[in-house]
């Protein structure tokens, strides 16, 4: 035993530099195995091949990414990683701590990436002031969807403030519609909570305790009003909404069920999907009280190192990736909006313009964060320890004092 | 099942009913008979449920299912679903549908069912008819191997493949559901070759006959049945199998499972359930076709010593 | 069973050769699983000892990982979680496979038909299956809602949704899948058993229900040792089941040590605690399987 455990140590965990493919072909490993997003990454594959560059696909869905990413490490202790691997915030940084990923500065000074990624972004694409991964879209997550017929019908206007937003909840509720439509999954109950959390307490407080983990900010009041904001919603939502699935959800605003969906951008998908066509049929706003903030997640493609020299076709797949065509056409269908600044609105929805415009906007004012519930505020670990508390105080297991206290230990615990 | 190589049990224990129910005086054995089936139809139906929902629904088009009433019949059959998830559904940057991952699940399912079982067949072998000092200890240490948590083994056994130069290909692949294999098809053997008569074994071995003559000879040919039931198990545990086949793949040999997971669990793409069903139904009917065809001497595989201990 | 060749004489290198020839033959078995089986649990055991997280790393932290793992109230729920679920799980499969292998062994006309029903679920996987009975237990689209729209409309099936009743609905998916499986194996063992005894204890008169308390069941005791090896495996290994159905919610109140293995070494970057939760997971197995197989390999002889 003692032997085997020397030779794994010796031929070190991280036997990235061993892939045997041919240096004209990259093998991809990501999860946007659905419809639209699988389409729209195949723009990419066409136009590596015009190159001459092979695609091989290495698709695997499941969590979030999660399933992915457990498939990258037994990939990389095998010392068969692959060359590009879709990634999204802190494992970037994890991975390039581990000096896995390779140099894309030459590539980024080309093509000025600097000046058009925005900052808060450039935080997840670069280490030690390196480039080490390619940023494909900006998700933002503070989005409501809204059915408009309900809307109109109950003449409410486009809440601006939370109370606002409690007024339109309890004339829906009055009505006998379900105000909500919420999926119960930690991940989901966490979206909403970013969101009310950056509305209750704005950006000081949102950076103060998701990313710089301040404690006293953890346990202060305004934390426990989010809280009990929390509390508000979820006497807003249907009963069955545990383990509900986001996407049945947002069937519920589709089909008249329920008024509002606290959701990322992508659900708009769903909404397209079944025919219904932006400020007609569905309405997106920013979560009453966060209008000027944007917080984000954002899907990159981060490089594995071959060696000391980043491979040509990692190079020129990074390229391909910025470059605005493909950054114009993948968001286009992802419902996200282009990673790069100066990317031209014109194929865009008009949540997708709304989008682009509130993302440059919130980057230029320092009012971009990355969001807390996906993975681009604090390391997985806190993250998940966080979704633990705000889950629990969502489901009624202790009131908002505890959950505050229990917030704090959850951080301590992981930190 | 009548062709039990004991007299039949059943027999008994249907008689058994008769004989005191006119010994008592009670009659009424007819309502006791309807009872029996109609609990009989009430299982097959908390067994089918589940299928009907993922039939159903695997038939209707996808605006049907979100409008609500998943549990209804169609308004508007269709079998769209079915041909998409075949042959069109996004997978991954190509629409290449589930076609073409079964065959990589058959390349990569049956060498490994064949590799187990046999070694399963010769280690049950050794177990029972050439037991020697330790052998129960060993065989103790192997079953309960079957416990080993698979997430656990994750890590440790992509380092070793690693090592062994079989990363990333079918045979490492082959190669991992042997190895995890092996307890249970070892269990299946040795439990049934242990009810085999050690005297013909002797016999056959006063004739001069030799360790693999006497497997190959004497054992193997009356080793259907629990073959039957050994490859069954394996080849629904290694066919269903997803953690070791995300992993240990590449991206030419991803399994089916794989690739229907691909299919249900987008995160934030359309979720088109139909399809979903429709794949699922799809990536089991192999699984399914072995137990309806092989079925029948399943019950019968087991019954000829497996559960005898 | 024990075998004769002991007793031959050991003269030529031949005969050595074939006396170790066994031996030889389940040496590769027996290599395998000293690495692939032990060697792998030492290596998680010694991973638990150290600060690992995304990948394996050798920094020695002693217990801390322990420390930290009953710290977490998730773990606590895991664990009270399998011991519920195990014990249901196994003891309704048990009962119920023995009672439909019972019911199917009275002459059944489609006995066929009604088996391959009863067997099916094993041949799927939860990946999917998981989704069609998340639906069917879920209040708002499955049971509950069809037995209401029937017209009885107090009736309440919201289990899945309900913190304290969740783990149930698990079992509930669960025996659906595996009691067909132990339904086989029992009606294999009653298939099995010798007709005269049953006979000679009918003409002493003993009645159905005496007959098969008495005579009947105690004779399938190795199809229960079969079946319980396979049920505390898949008990102990359920993790698709909990992903598919609930995720591990609501909340926390699903999580098995499976899916917090799972989510601690490889979602939440903390690859000790972890591994100090498989050690923990393999000792409770081992406690309970050990002895279990102990009795019942050594009373063999």
């Amino acid at each position: 035993m003692r032997k085997l455990l020397t030779m794994m140590t010796a031929a070190g965990a991280l036997m990235v530099a061993s892939t045997s493919l041919k240096a004209e072909e990259v093998e991809v490993l990501h999860w946007w195995t659905s419809g639209g997003e699988a389409a729209a990454l195949n723009v990419l594959k066409e136009d590596l091949e015009k190159q001459g560059i092979g695609w091989q696909d290495m698709p695997v869905a499941g969590g979030g990414g999660t399933q992915a990413m457990t498939v990258l490490r037994a990939r990389v202790t095998s010392g068969n990683a692959p060359t590009a691997v879709q990634m999204l915030g802190f494992d970037i940084l994890d991975w390039a701590k581990e000096g896995a990923l390779a140099d894309l500065n030459a590539q980024a000074a080309q093509e000025g990436w600097d000046s058009v990624v925005p900052e808060a972004l450039q935080k997840f694409a670069k280490h030690d002031g390196k480039w080490v991964s390619a940023p494909v879209n900006v998700h933002s997550t503070n989005w409501v969807w809204a059915n408009k017929a309900i809307l109109d019908e109950l003449g409410i206007a486009v809440p601006s403030t939370w109370d606002e937003f409690v007024a339109a909840l309890e004339k829906v509720k009055a009505a006998g519609k379900t105000p909500i439509a919420h999926g119960g999954q930690p991940w989901q109950d966490a979206t909403v909570f970013d969101a009310v959390a950056m509305s209750t307490g704005g950006p000081e407080f949102y950076k103060k305790a998701f990313v710089d983990l301040d404690e006293e900010t953890l346990s202060s009041d305004t934390m426990k009003e989010t809280f009990d904001r929390m509390a508000v919603i979820r006497s807003h939502v249907d009963d069955n909404f545990s383990g509900r699935d986001w996407n049945l959800a947002t069937a519920m605003v589709i089909n008249g069920d329920a008024a509002f969906q606290m959701m990322g951008d992508w659900a708009k998908g769903e909404f397209i999907n079944a025919d219904k066509s932006p400020d007609q049929d569905f309405l997106c706003f920013r979560f009453p009280g966060t209008q000027d903030q944007v917080t984000f997640n954002a899907d990159q493609f981060a490089m594995f190192s071959q060696g000391a020299e980043v491979g040509k076709e990692q190079a020129a797949l990074a390229t391909a990736i910025l470059s605005p065509n493909f950054q114009s056409a993948f968001n286009v269908v992802k419902g996200s909006v282009p990673a790069r600044t100066d990317v031209s609105d014109e194929a865009f929805d008009a949540c997708g313009k709304k989008g682009i415009a509130d993302l440059k906007k919130a980057a230029a004012s320092g009012n971009l964060f990355g969001s807390m519930a996906h993975g681009h505020a604090n390391p997985a670990a806190i993250k998940n320890a966080m979704y633990d508390v705000i889950t629990a105080h969502f489901n009624g297991e202790y009131d908002s004092e505890a959950a505050v206290e229990e917030l704090v230990t959850a951080v301590q615990i992981n930190k | 099942m009548t062709t039990a190589p004991n007299p039949q049990a059943t027999v008994e224990t249907a008689t058994a009913l008769t004989i005191k129910d006119t010994q008592t005086g009670r009659t009424a054995l007819k309502p006791a008979r309807l009872v029996l089936y109609l609990l009989l139809a009430l299982f097959c139906l908390y067994y089918l449920l589940p299928f009907y929902v993922m039939l159903v629904n695997s038939l209707k088009p996808l605006s049907e299912i979100t409008a609500g009433g998943m549990m209804a019949l169609p308004d508007d059959w269709t079998t769209a679903p079915w041909a998409s998830a075949w042959s069109s559904a996004q997978v991954g940057v190509e629409a290449t549908g589930l076609r073409p991952y079964f065959v990589n699940s058959i390349v990569m399912v049956v060498p490994a069912v064949a590799l187990s079982t046999l070694i399963g067949a010769l280690n049950g072998y050794v177990l029972t008819k050439w037991a020697f000092r330790g052998s129960t200890v060993l065989f103790g240490l192997l079953l309960f191997g079957c416990f080993i948590p698979f997430q656990m083994v994750l890590i440790p056994m992509a380092r070793m493949l690693g090592l062994m130069g079989l990363a990333g290909s079918v045979s490492g692949l082959i190669f991992v559901h042997f190895v995890y294999g092996i307890g249970f098809s070892t269990l299946y053997f040795r439990n049934y070759y242990a009810a085999f008569p050690t005297e013909l074994v002797k016999a056959a071995q006063i004739d001069g006959a030799g360790f693999f003559r006497i497997f190959w000879r004497i054992l193997l040919p009356s080793s259907g049945p629990i073959s039957v039931v050994c490859i069954i198990w394996q080849f629904t545990n290694i066919w269903n199998d997803f953690l070791f086949g995300a992993s240990f793949s590449d991206f030419d040999s991803q399994p089916m499972t794989v690739a229907l997971n691909n299919l249900v669990q987008s995160s934030t793409g359309v979720k088109e359930y139909n399809v979903h069903f429709a794949g699922a139904i799809m990536a089991a009917l192999p699984t399914l076709l072995v137990y309806i065809v092989a079925g029948r001497y399943f019950v019968r595989g087991l019954m000829a010593g497996s559960v005898k201990g | 069973m024990s075998n004769s060749e002991t007793a031959n004489p050991r003269g030529s290198v031949v005969d050595r050769l074939r006396d170790a020839l066994p031996k030889l033959v389940l040496s590769p078995t027996v290599a395998i699983v000293a690495v692939f089986v032990y060697g792998f649990i030492a290596f998680t055991l010694y991973l638990s000892f150290t600060n690992s997280r995304i990948l394996p790393t050798f920094g020695w932290v002693g217990w801390k990982n322990y420390e930290n793992l009953f710290r977490i109230r998730a773990w606590d729920t895991a664990v009270s979680n399998l011991i519920i679920f195990g014990l249901l799980y196994i003891v309704i499969c048990c009962v119920l496979g023995l009672l439909l292998a019972i019911l199917l062994d009275q002459r059944i006309r489609a006995e066929g038909f009604i088996r391959t029903i009863y067997l099916y679920p094993m041949a799927l996987s939860f990946i999917v299956t998981g989704v069609a009975w998340k639906w069917f237990l879920d209040p708002g689209i499955g049971l509950e809602a069809v037995v209401q729209g029937w017209g009885w409309e107090s009736f309440r099936f919201n289990w899945i949704k309900d913190r304290d009743m969740a783990i149930y609905t698990i079992v509930i998916a669960a025996v659906w899948q595996t009691s067909g499986f132990v339904m086989a194996m029992f009606l294999a063992g009653l298939r099995g058993i010798d007709g005269e005894m049953l006979k000679a204890a009918q003409i002493d008169g003993a009645s159905t229900f005496a007959l098969y308390r008495r005579i009947v069941i105690p004779q399938l005791r190795p199809a229960f040792m079969s079946a319980f090896v396979v049920l505390a495996h898949m008990a102990i290994k359920s993790y698709d089941l909990v992903i598919a159905l609930t995720g591990g919610g609501p909340g926390t109140a699903t999580e098995l040590p499976a899916t917090f293995m799972y989510s601690y070494t490889f979602s939440r970057n903390q690859m000790g605690i972890g591994a100090a939760s498989a050690v923990i997971m393999l000792m409770t197995i081992a406690a309970i399987i050990v002895p279990y197989l102990w009795s019942e390999l050594r009373e063999k002889k």
